[in-house]
């Protein structure tokens, strides 16, 4: 018996011991944690075109990724020092709640339940989608309404399961959810025919879309169902690294405000006016109120260039996707994206 | 002739089976020679497949993706060290499969063995790249986590068998209830567990690696099912053999090593067999937390390529014979030991 | 003889510490995550079951609509679950006796077919046969659109569709309305698991029946008997009481492998709970739901196991 105990008495203490020694790592402090392991850790999506998808080497790309890029290049001057871990739908909460990563930038859409109930906080929005449905031509539909007693594959783990029955209330429709577990099962039952249509964000439709074999036989129905602003999200309890995202991201947006390109920032850093200025760090130190230093900013638009080019290049024109900006515009070119000043 | 009439048409109502059956035999293996081999596509080339179609198999996607289903997402020209550490271990599963290898050493091999597999899988040593786990996938994956799990599970689940069947009511209950606990829930509740939950369970900064949780969960698991095995050769054991063995003064433990357990192992070896082809048939559902193991990195290459995507059953059906070939050629083993076993038993 | 070398003290003292251990350990993770939940903000507790689900479910027995709460859609998932396992119990074990007793028919062509089967479906992951199963329903089979009636039946990708007491299925819109429709999501998931418990029990009842002895079916041959009413009657009801314990361990296996369903898309308890976790972030109970459900399936299983046992156990005379 006396070895079993030990066996066991051994196990437990050095589970204990490991456990011991790792509560040091105190709340409220990412930041040291990133710097000290000089490498920021990054909760991305699997496979999203536009959003967050590995190529053949593994390296990532995408929206979700570039804000990532941006944000280790303001923090740890290195827009390489990421690492990229790649969750489903509903290993993204607990992968952020555990610590396991340092930030969630993985389409979220930022709702009040989550806000309130994950012990997470939405850092801001980086892209405004929309559900809608897309169809096959040939069944004839020009509009989500006609879609009365059809099934529609959804994945589960995404506020696009409520919100199709809440449509589906709405219109007073017959529609049959089909749910599973992983997007790829849920896009291949709508190729197969399984389900008339398939339901996720817009923007993730136009991605599905130019992946099919023919983009063409496919409709991307014109009904937007609901509102969906997607956005990263880091822990609850930590207000500083908090704020370091809200501003990284609001530095994007507002360096397309002010013309500040990937390509002209080494020039513009001469400019007199105060606001480019104050974002590229040449005058005031607006780093030092968030515990960087003075050329966050410019670091990180170095990285990625400013939010206009980070969206063309990933899912605008520059891209397979072809996205229309629409309300992803800034808020003085009819869009809605509007960032609180740096100042 | 006359073995035809004995086996086959021995009365009327057995000579109406062989024709029906024969028919329906005749009539399904020349459809499938169609399919699968006639009519087959075997170039890895889309159009002539597409023109296939409904006629026959399009075996390119095979030819196409094959380095994707059986590598996953590694690296493409890294893929030699996944290769190399796979045949490795393979070498020393087949090796540990014949009886002039049992040997204490053996142990020691498999540590030394697991070693070198992590060194050239990871790689940040020797000039090779780093590959994090999360690229790993794959046949390579199928096989770490099936062998790892029940090289883990085996000496936890010796302890369980033989903390079932001790006199100490305490240490009873906690096996039994354990192993009662574990094989009551699917595997898959174990291993959201392992995939979702464990990271709570741990103090903040401090994080397992996914396929490490997925591999502990896999143990775990195995082990619960392995003591039961086990727990049947200790009960086969006649009752003379402990009285013996105690008369001889030996203490708990000496009894166990000495004298029990190698008793009891020898004759549930095809039990510890079928466990084996189990948890390798198991590692088919880490896909569904995300791993890429075999089935999960086939609906990676061909959920990728729209080009490639409608012949999903050909890379299915590949990937079948895989796990097939394997635990077919287990289960051979495994037969051929329970012989070996029961021919011991007859001198 | 001293204090520490008493065996009975000894063992006590071991016994302690390892209840010790456990405790120990099992507070200590429960402590980190309710230490986790609370720094974090996240709430936790059963409440959420009362609350409305607002997502609706594919198929259910009783009818969910998605403004009911959470324990209801639970239930309906359990349902689901139940339903499949069921009916796969009933026809796996018919399939599965056929093919052990096939094992020992004198028609080499049936012998050989039988243990063809058997060392096929065992050997290939149940998973994979699912998604096989799932892929051949649905990528395979017309659309209900294109469909033609079979005897009043339909068997298109949006299932099979029977007429139902002079409900007869006709085409309508999308799919098929009338009559009862059985999903290709609960085909493919009921099909799977029959087809690959079967050739477990097709194993039980073969080494069961070889487990009577040769005489009896001698004897019973002797006595006039036909070699099928030999089997029937003489040595399937005396296999029984070696095949009934192992047979009653595959049908908690299929009932536990029925989890798979997540993969297949239908709405088994497993899938249900995973989509709770989702909408309201609360992981550790609702995992705690699935397991706590499992386990009560088993432990009934198994008191309804002894207490069959104990009344087939031979009564030695």
């Amino acid at each position: 018996m006396l070895t079993t105990t030990l066996a066991r008495a051994l196990a437990g203490v050095t589970l204990c011991t490991a456990v011991m020694l790792s509560l040091p790592v105190q709340a409220g402090k990412t930041l040291d944690t990133i710097k000290s392991r000089d490498q920021l850790v990054c909760g991305v999506n699997v496979a999203l075109a536009g959003f967050s998808s590995a190529d053949s080497e593994g390296k990532w790309s995408g929206m979700d990724v570039d804000y990532c890029k941006a944000l280790a290049a303001a923090v740890l001057g290195d827009a390489s020092k990421v690492k990229y871990v790649p969750l489903n739908a509903q290993q993204r909460f607990t992968a952020l709640q555990s610590g396991e990563i340092d930030i969630l930038s993985r389409n979220t859409t930022w709702t009040l339940t989550r806000d309130a109930s994950l012990g997470a906080n939405f850092v801001g929005t980086i892209y405004y989608d929309g559900q809608g449905f897309m169809v096959k031509k040939e069944l004839k539909v020009a509009s989500a309404k006609e879609l009365d007693g059809a099934t529609v594959c959804v994945q589960s783990g995404t506020t696009t399961e409520k919100n199709l029955t809440d449509f589906a209330r709405a219109n007073k429709l017959d529609i049959k959810p089909l749910v599973f577990e992983k997007n790829e099962a849920a896009t291949g039952a709508y190729h197969s025919g399984r389900c008339e249509a398939y339901t996720t964000d817009a923007s993730g439709l136009a991605a599905e879309r130019t992946i099919a074999k023919n983009p063409d036989e496919h409709l991307i129905l014109p009904e937007i169902i609901s509102k969906e602003p997607l956005g990263p999200l880091v822990r609850r309890g930590d207000d500083e690294f908090f704020a370091i995202s809200k501003w990284v991201l609001n530095a994007l947006i507002e360096a397309e405000e002010y013309g500040l390109t990937q390509a002209n920032l080494d020039e513009k850093k001469t400019s007199d006016d105060p606001n480019i200025q104050r974002i590229l760090g040449t005058a005031e130190d607006m780093g030092a109120l968030l515990g960087l230093d003075k050329e966050w900013a410019y670091r990180a638009l170095k990285a990625t260039g400013n939010y206009g080019e980070v969206f063309e290049r990933n899912v605008g024109n520059d891209s397979q996707l072809k996205l229309d900006r629409g309300l992803n515009k800034l808020w003085n070119q009819g869009g809605i994206l509007y960032a609180p000043p740096i100042r | 002739m006359a073995w035809l009439r004995a086996n086959l048409f021995n009365n009327m109502f057995n000579s109406a089976v062989t024709l029906l059956l024969g028919m329906l035999l005749v009539y399904a293996v020349s459809h499938l020679w169609g399919w699968g081999i006639h009519h087959a596509v075997w170039a890895a080339d889309a159009e002539q497949c597409n023109a296939a179609r409904g006629a026959g198999a399009c075996w390119g996607v095979v030819a196409e993706k094959y380095r994707v289903i059986i590598f996953g997402r590694y690296p493409f020209e890294e893929q030699w060290r996944p290769f190399a550490a796979t045949l490795l271990l393979m070498a020393l599963l087949l090796a540990s499969c014949m009886r002039m290898f049992w040997k204490p050493w053996l142990a020691a091999l498999w540590l030394g063995v697991l070693a070198v597999f992590f060194t050239l899988m990871h790689g940040g040593v020797f000039g090779l790249s780093v590959v994090t786990t999360d690229q790993w996938g794959g046949l390579p994956l199928t096989i770490l986590l099936a062998s790892l799990s029940v090289v883990g599970a085996f000496p936890l689940s010796i302890l369980l068998a033989l903390g079932r069947m001790s006199a100490l009511p305490v240490i009873r209950t906690l096996c039994t209830v354990y192993v009662e606990l574990i094989r009551g829930v699917p595997l898959i509740s174990v291993l959201f567990m392992a995939s979702f939950l464990f990271p709570l369970f741990m103090p903040e900064g401090f994080s397992i690696d996914v396929l490490l949780r997925v591999l502990v969960a896999m143990t775990l698991f195995a082990a619960a099912y392995l003591a039961e095995v086990i727990r049947g050769g200790l009960q086969a054991i006649p009752r003379g053999q402990y009285e013996a063995a105690a008369s001889l003064g030996l203490t708990y433990w000496q009894m166990q090593r000495k004298i029990i357990l190698p008793q009891a192992l020898a004759t549930v070896v095809p039990g510890i067999m079928n466990n084996f082809i189990s948890t390798f048939k198991d590692t088919s559902l880490v896909t569904i937390v995300s791993l890429y193991e075999l089935t999960g990195s086939l609906d990676l290459a061909v959920n990728s390529d729209p080009n490639w995507m409608a012949y999903k059953l050909e890379g299915y059906l590949f990937i079948a014979a895989i796990y097939f070939v394997f635990c077919f050629s287990l289960s051979r083993y495994s037969q051929w030991v329970e012989r070996q076993v029961n021919r011991g038993k007859a001198h | 003889m001293s204090f520490w070398r008493n065996q009975k003290i000894r063992g006590w003292l071991y016994q302690l510490a390892a209840l010790l251990l456990v405790v120990l350990c099992v507070a200590i993770l429960a402590d980190n995550t309710l230490e986790n939940m609370r720094t974090r903000g996240i709430q936790s507790g059963f409440g959420f079951l009362l609350q409305p689900a607002g997502f609706d479910i594919s198929e259910s027995l009783f009818g969910f609509e998605s403004t009911q709460p959470y324990w209801k859609a639970f239930l309906t998932g359990l349902g689901n679950t139940l339903k499949v396992a069921l009916i796969g119990i009933i026809l796996t074990t018919i399939l599965g006796v056929l093919l052990g007793v096939g094992r020992f028919s004198q028609n080499i062509l049936i012998r050989g077919l039988c243990l063809m089967y058997v060392e096929i479906f065992r050997n290939i992951p149940l998973l994979l046969q699912l998604l096989m199963w799932y892929l051949l329903l649905v990528e395979f089979l017309p659309t209900a659109r294109e469909a033609d009636p079979f005897l009043g039946m339909f068997l298109t990708k949006t299932g099979l569709t029977l007429p139902w007491f002079g409900d007869m299925p006709v085409k309508a819109g999308f799919g098929i309305k009338g009559g009862i429709n059985v999903s290709p999501e609960f085909l493919a998931l009921l099909l799977g698991l029959v087809i690959y418990t079967a050739s477990y029990i097709a194993e039980i009842v073969r080494s069961g029946i070889a487990s009577v002895s040769r005489g009896q079916h001698e004897a019973a041959l002797a006595l006039g008997l036909s070699r099928g009413q030999a089997m029937r009657l003489i040595q399937l009801p005396q296999a029984l009481r070696v095949i009934i314990p192992p047979l009653t361990n595959q049908y908690l296996n299929l009932t536990k492998n029925s989890s798979l369903a997540v993969a297949v898309g239908y709405p088994d308890l497993v899938s249900i709970a995973n989509t709770s976790i989702n909408q309201t972030g609360r992981a550790v109970e609702c995992i705690a739901v699935i397991m706590a459900v499992y386990l009560t399936l088993s432990l009934l299983t198994s008191v309804l196991m002894n207490a069959y046992n104990r009344r087939a156990a031979i009564k030695e005379r």
